[in-house]
C-alpha cells in the first residue's frame, strides 16, 4: 500500500500524504471491477458454450467423412442417396452474397455516414438518424419475402437483358442483405466521424481546404479505425445472415456455381434449413449442421484477427 | 427542433401503451362459432411441435378444440419432423406433428427415455406431379416420372422420355424441373416413391428450398415444366397448374379427394402422422385432444386443405390412441 | 519551418497533415468555381446513398402495405391467430410474446454490455493477452450467424445447464447473447469517443476510478450506448431462426409467461405464414409486417426520446 517516494514531513501543522497510494483499501472499487470483468468474461463463457455446441458433433461427422474431401469437394449434396459433402459451394455462395452486399452497403452507408455526421444539420440529423434506424429494425423476414416478391420481379422488369434465371437470385438476395447492413455500417462509422475532434476539422479549413476536401482528406481518414470497423462489423454480420438467403436465394445448385442470377445456398441458409426440416437427428446429413457451422465459425475469426489488427494500426488517439 | 421531435418521440411512445392496453384487454377470437358443447372443465395444456406440413391441421384442430374446451391451452410449434422427434422423445413435447414415420435414429432415442410411442394417423396427403395447364399430356405413369427424375438421368427434353404420347413439336422442349430441398418430408417420400430409395434423384432440376408456392410460380409460367408439391399447394394454386393424374397400372388416377382416401392414388398418396406418447397420454387433456382429432378429423383437414382419413384409418388411429392411453 | 522539421507523432497525424496541405495547396489559384462544383457534386453523391437506403426503407413499407392491406385493422392487435378464419385472424399473443422477450433482451443486454465494455475501456490492461482474447472474442461473437445461437439456445439454454425449457426466458436469454456483441463494441466506441481530459479531471480531483466512470464517462456516452442499444434490440425483435429452434411456437392464443409456458413471437409467425399456400395467409404475413414495423418504431421512438435526453455535446 505504500508506494512513491517518502516525503519527510515539512512544518508542523500541514499535512502531507506519505505515499501517492489511495488512503483507502477501496475494496467497493475492487469489488465492481471483479463484476465488469464477470460481465467481460462472460463473452469467453458463451464462445466455449458455442465450441462445445459444435465442435463434438463435427468430430463425429468428421470421422465418417475425411475433413480434406469436405474443404475442397465442389458438390454439396449430403442428403441425397449419392452424398457428396464437399462444402466449397455453399462456401463460395456466402462469400458472393457477402461480397455484393458489402458492395451495396459500404458506399450507401458511408454516404449516409459522411452526409450525417459532416453536411446534415441538427434538425436533420435528428430524422435521418431515426429513420436508419427503423431500417435496422425491420425484420430479415420482411426483407426477404420484399426481396423476393418485389425486387426480383421488379429488376426484372426494369432490366430484362440481364440473365434472370428462375425466381430465385444471387444477386436480388445479395442486395436485400445490403440492405439491412446499411444502417450498421452507417451509424458506427457516423459515430466514429464525430469523435474526429472539431480541432482537426478547423485547422485543416483554416488552411484554406473547401468542405469537400476536408472531409475526404482530413477526416475521413481520421476515423479510418471507426470506418474499418464498421464495414467488418458489416461484414460479419452479413455472413452471418440466414432468413434473407433462406427465403429470397432458393435451394442453390449442389454443384459450384458463380452465376449471380441464378438461386443459390449459403452456409447459414443450409444450416436453418436442415434444422428446421424433417432429416432426423443422429445422422450424417443431420451432423452436417456442426461441421458447417465450424467451418462459418473459424471463417469469422479468421476475418475478426485481421480486422482487429487493422483497426489497430490506424487508431488514431486524439489529445 | 429538438422540442418538436422530443414531442413527436412521446406522442409514439403514448401510442405504444395505447397498443398494449388495446392488446390486453380485446383478448377474444371473434371466429366462426362451431358449435359448442359442454365439456369446458378441462384444464392443462397440450404441446405439439414438429413438421411444418402437418402444422396448419394441427393448429385447425387445436382452435377448434380449444373453442369447446377454453380451459386447456394448446400449442403447435414447427421445429421440423426431426427436430421435433428428438424433443418428443425427450418427453418435451404431447405429440409430435410428422409427415414420415419415425426412423432408426429416432426410435433408440425415445427407447432412452422409455417412452412408448404409436404413430397415429390424422390425415391423408398427396403429391402430385404439377405441369403448366397446356402441357399436352394429362396422365403419366411411375416409371415415366422415374425416367425423368432419376439420378443420372439423361432426360433433357420431353422426346428423351419414353413412352409419352407427345406432338410432334414438344419432343425438342427442353424439360425443366423444380423440386423441393433435400431436407423436407416431400422430397424423402418422393424420391422413395418414385425413384425407389430415399435421397436418390437427378443433382440439376432447380431447388425451391422451403417455398413450395415458387414451384407453382416455376410451373405457371413454363409450359414445359414440372414440380412436385403437396395436395394443399395443388388445391390453392387452382388453374395456375396441372396436376397429372398417375397411372400405376390400373388406368390415370387423379389425386382427388376420394381417390387419395380410398388409397387409389399410388404410390404417391401419404399418411399424416401425430405421433403419441404414453406419458403424455396420461393426462387427460392429452387424451381429450387426441380423440377430438380424431373425431372430427374430416371437417379439420378439410379447413386445413388436407385430405381426410377413411373410416378404416379412423378407427385404426382411435384404437391405437385407446391403447397407448390406458396402457 | 514546420516543413523541415520531422513531424512528431503517428502515422496518422501525418496523414492527416499532408492531407491538410495538399489541401491547402490545392487551393491556391484560381479554382474557386471548380470548387464549388467539386463541392456540389460530393454533396449530390452522398444525397443519392443516402437516398438508396431511404429508397430501400421507403419501398420495404410500401410493399407490405400495399400487399397486407385487405387485411389491416385493429383486429390484427386484438385478436388471436387463427387456421379457419384468417380474415379475421391477429397476432395478439405473438405481439405480447415479442414484448416480453424483447423487455427480457434488454434487462439482460444493458447491464452485461455496458458491464463489459467499461471493463474494457477503462479497467483493463490491454497489453495482457486476456485482456485482448476478450476483445477478439467478441468481435467475433458478433459475427456468428443467428441460427448458432439458435443451436446453442437449444442445446444449453433450454436444456442443459439451464434447463429453462421452451420458455420466454430462454428465448430472451438466447436473444440476448446474440446481440451482446453490438451492445458491447457499439458501447466501446462511445466510451472510448469520450475525451481523456474529462477522466484526468475527474481523478485529478479526487475521484475513484469508478466514480469517475459512473459520473463523468457513462453519462458522456451515454447517447452512444443508446445507439447500440437500439441497434440490438431491432436487431433482436426481428430474429427468426434462433428462436425457432429454441422452441418457439408458430400457434398459441393465450398470453404468455415468462417461466413457464410457451410463447410464439411476431417474426416466427410472419415466417410461418409467408410459407403456407392458401393466398390469405401471404396477405396476413405482410400485415404482419405492418404490425412488426409499428411495434419498431414505438420501441424507437421511445429509445431516441431517451437519447435526446440525455445528448449534450462535450
Amino acid at each position: 500500500m505504500t508506494v512513491g517516494p517518502d516525503i519527510a514531513a515539512p512544518s508542523p501543522g500541514v499535512a502531507v500524504r506519505r505515499t501517492l497510494g489511495a488512503a483507502s483499501p477501496r475494496y467497493g472499487e475492487k469489488a465492481i471491477m471483479a463484476v465488469l470483468a464477470a460481465c467481460a468474461a462472460l463473452s469467453i463463457a458463451v464462445t466455449t458454450a458455442i465450441v462445445v455446441t459444435l465442435v463434438l458433433p463435427s468430430i463425429a461427422f468428421f470421422r465418417e467423412v475425411p475433413i480434406g474431401e469436405f474443404l475442397t469437394g465442389t458438390t454439396w449434396q449430403p442428403a441425397f442417396s449419392n452424398a457428396a459433402f464437399g462444402v466449397l459451394p455453399i462456401v463460395v455462395g456466402t462469400l458472393m452474397v457477402t461480397a455484393i452486399a458489402l458492395v451495396v452497403a459500404v458506399p450507401v452507408g458511408l454516404c449516409c455516414a459522411v452526409y450525417l455526421s459532416e453536411y446534415a444539420g441538427p434538425r436533420a440529423r435528428k430524422v435521418i438518424k431515426p429513420v436508419l434506424e427503423i431500417l435496422e429494425g425491420i425484420p430479415t423476414v420482411a426483407t426477404g419475402l420484399f426481396a423476393l416478391l418485389f425486387l426480383r420481379p421488379f429488376a426484372e422488369d426494369v432490366l430484362p437483358f440481364l440473365p434472370w434465371g428462375g425466381l430465385f437470385s444471387l444477386l436480388i438476395a445479395g442486395i436485400g442483405v445490403g440492405l439491412i447492413i446499411v444502417p450498421l455500417v452507417s451509424s458506427v462509422a457516423d459515430d466514429a466521424l464525430r469523435a474526429v475532434p472539431p480541432g482537426l476539422r478547423e485547422g485543416a479549413y483554416a488552411l484554406g481546404g473547401n468542405k469537400f476536401k476536408v472531409t475526404v482528406r482530413v477526416v475521413f481518414p481520421a476515423a479510418l479505425s471507426g470506418v474499418i470497423a464498421a464495414i467488418v462489423l458489416g461484414m460479419s454480420r452479413a455472413i452471418g445472415e440466414t432468413m434473407i438467403v433462406l427465403i429470397a436465394a432458393g435451394g442453390g445448385n449442389p454443384n459450384l456455381s458463380f452465376d449471380i442470377f441464378g438461386s443459390v445456398q449459403t452456409m447459414t441458409a443450409f444450416i436453418g434449413r436442415t434444422a428446421t426440416g424433417d432429416i432426423s437427428q443422429g445422422t450424417i446429413k443431420y451432423d452436417t449442421i456442426f461441421a458447417v457451422g465450424t467451418l462459418l465459425f473459424v471463417m469469422t475469426l479468421a476475418i475478426n484477427v485481421v480486422a482487429i489488427r487493422l483497426v489497430r494500426r490506424f487508431r488514431e488517439v486524439y489529445e | 427542433m429538438r422540442l418538436a421531435s422530443n414531442r413527436l418521440a412521446r406522442l409514439v411512445a403514448l401510442l405504444m401503451a395505447l397498443t398494449l392496453v388495446a392488446a390486453a384487454c380485446g383478448g377474444g377470437d371473434e371466429g366462426t362459432d362451431l358449435g359448442t358443447a359442454s365439456g369446458g372443465d378441462l384444464s392443462g395444456s397440450v404441446n405439439l411441435d414438429g413438421s411444418s406440413t402437418v402444422g396448419p391441421l394441427s393448429e385447425v384442430a387445436a382452435e377448434l378444440f380449444m373453442q369447446e374446451n377454453p380451459g386447456v391451452q394448446v400449442s403447435v410449434a414447427i421445429s421440423g419432423t426431426g427436430g421435433g422427434f428428438e424433443k418428443f422423445c425427450q418427453g418435451e413435447t404431447d405429440g409430435n406433428n410428422a409427415s414420415r414415420e419415425i426412423k432408426e435414429e429416432e426410435v433408440s432415442l425415445c427407447e432412452q427415455r422409455s417412452i412408448a410411442y404409436d404413430n397415429v394417423q390424422v390425415a391423408n396427403d398427396a403429391l402430385s406431379a404439377v405441369v403448366h395447364p397446356d402441357f399436352p399430356l394429362d396422365c403419366m405413369t411411375p416409371d415415366q416420372l422415374n425416367q425423368i427424375w432419376d439420378e443420372g438421368s439423361a432426360v433433357s427434353a420431353w422426346g428423351d422420355v419414353e413412352g409419352l404420347d407427345l406432338p410432334d413439336d414438344a419432343a425438342t422442349e427442353s424439360v425443366t424441373l423444380f423440386g423441393p430441398g433435400s431436407d423436407s418430408g416431400t422430397f424423402d417420400f418422393f424420391t422413395d416413391a418414385i425413384n425407389g430409395e430415399e435421397g436418390r434423384i437427378r443433382n440439376d432440376y432447380t431447388d425451391i428450398g422451403e417455398d413450395d408456392q415458387a414451384a407453382v410460380q416455376g410451373v405457371s409460367g413454363d409450359e414445359w415444366a414440372m414440380a412436385y408439391i403437396p395436395y394443399s399447394f395443388v388445391q390453392e394454386a387452382g388453374d395456375s397448374v396441372k396436376p397429372l393424374a398417375i397411372d400405376d397400372g390400373g388406368g390415370c388416377v387423379e389425386a382427388t379427394l376420394e381417390n387419395v382416401q380410398s388409397g387409389d392414388y399410388t404410390p404417391l398418396g401419404r399418411p399424416l402422422f401425430l405421433y403419441a406418447s404414453d406419458t403424455a397420454l396420461a393426462r387427460p387433456e392429452v387424451v381429450a385432444f387426441f380423440d377430438f382429432y380424431i373425431e372430427n378429423q374430416a371437417e379439420i383437414a378439410e379447413a386445413a386443405g388436407y385430405v381426410p382419413m377413411n373410416d378404416e384409418q379412423a378407427a385404426a388411429a382411435q384404437e391405437q390412441v385407446a391403447t397407448l392411453a390406458g396402457a | 519551418m514546420v516543413a523541415d522539421e520531422r513531424t512528431p507523432g503517428s502515422a496518422r497525424t501525418r496523414v492527416a497533415v499532408a492531407g491538410a496541405r495538399a489541401a491547402t495547396e490545392s487551393s491556391f489559384g484560381r479554382r474557386g468555381r471548380a470548387d464549388k462544383a467539386g463541392n456540389a457534386v460530393f454533396v449530390s453523391i452522398l444525397l443519392v446513398g443516402l437516398g438508396a437506403a431511404l429508397a430501400g426503407l421507403v419501398g420495404i413499407i410500401l410493399w407490405a402495405a400495399v400487399t397486407g392491406w385487405p387485411f389491416l385493422s385493429t383486429k390484427l392487435i386484438t385478436n388471436n391467430p387463427s387456421t379457419i378464419d384468417i380474415a379475421n385472424a391477429g397476432y395478439r399473443p405473438a405481439i405480447v410474446g415479442t414484448v416480453y422477450l424483447i423487455s427480457g433482451v434488454i434487462l439482460l443486454i444493458v447491464p452485461l454490455g455496458v458491464g463489459s465494455a467499461i471493463f474494457l475501456e477503462e479497467f483493463a490492461d490491454k497489453t495482457r493477452w486476456w485482456n485482448r482474447l476478450i476483445e477478439l472474442n467478441i468481435q467475433n461473437l458478433a459475427g456468428v450467424p443467428s441460427i448458432v445461437f439458435g443451436i446453442l439456445g437449444l442445446g444449453f439454454i433450454a436444456r442443459g445447464p439451464l434447463s429453462l425449457n421452451f420458455v420466454v426466458a430462454a428465448g430472451s436469454l438466447t436473444l440476448a447473447l446474440l446481440v451482446l456483441p453490438t451492445v458491447i463494441l457499439a458501447a466501446r466506441e462511445a466510451i472510448k469517443s469520450v475525451p481523456p481530459s474529462i477522466r484526468e479531471g475527474s481523478l485529478a480531483l479526487g475521484a475513484t476510478p469508478w466514480q469517475t466512470v459512473r459520473r463523468q464517462v457513462l453519462p458522456a456516452a451515454i447517447p452512444g450506448i443508446l445507439t447500440g442499444v437500439i441497434l440490438a434490440v431491432s436487431r433482436a425483435i426481428g430474429e427468426t431462426a434462433p428462436l425457432l429452434l429454441v422452441g418457439a411456437a408458430t400457434f398459441v392464443t393465450f398470453d404468455p409467461d415468462f417461466f413457464s409456458s410457451r410463447y410464439s413471437a411476431l417474426p416466427v409467425q410472419i415466417f410461418t405464414y409467408a410459407g403456407r399456400p392458401q393466398e390469405e395467409f401471404r396477405i396476413l404475413a405482410a400485415a404482419g409486417v405492418i404490425v412488426m414495423l409499428a411495434v419498431v418504431l414505438v420501441m424507437n421512438s421511445l429509445a431516441i426520446w431517451l437519447r435526446n435526453h440525455y445528448e449534450r455535446k462535450i
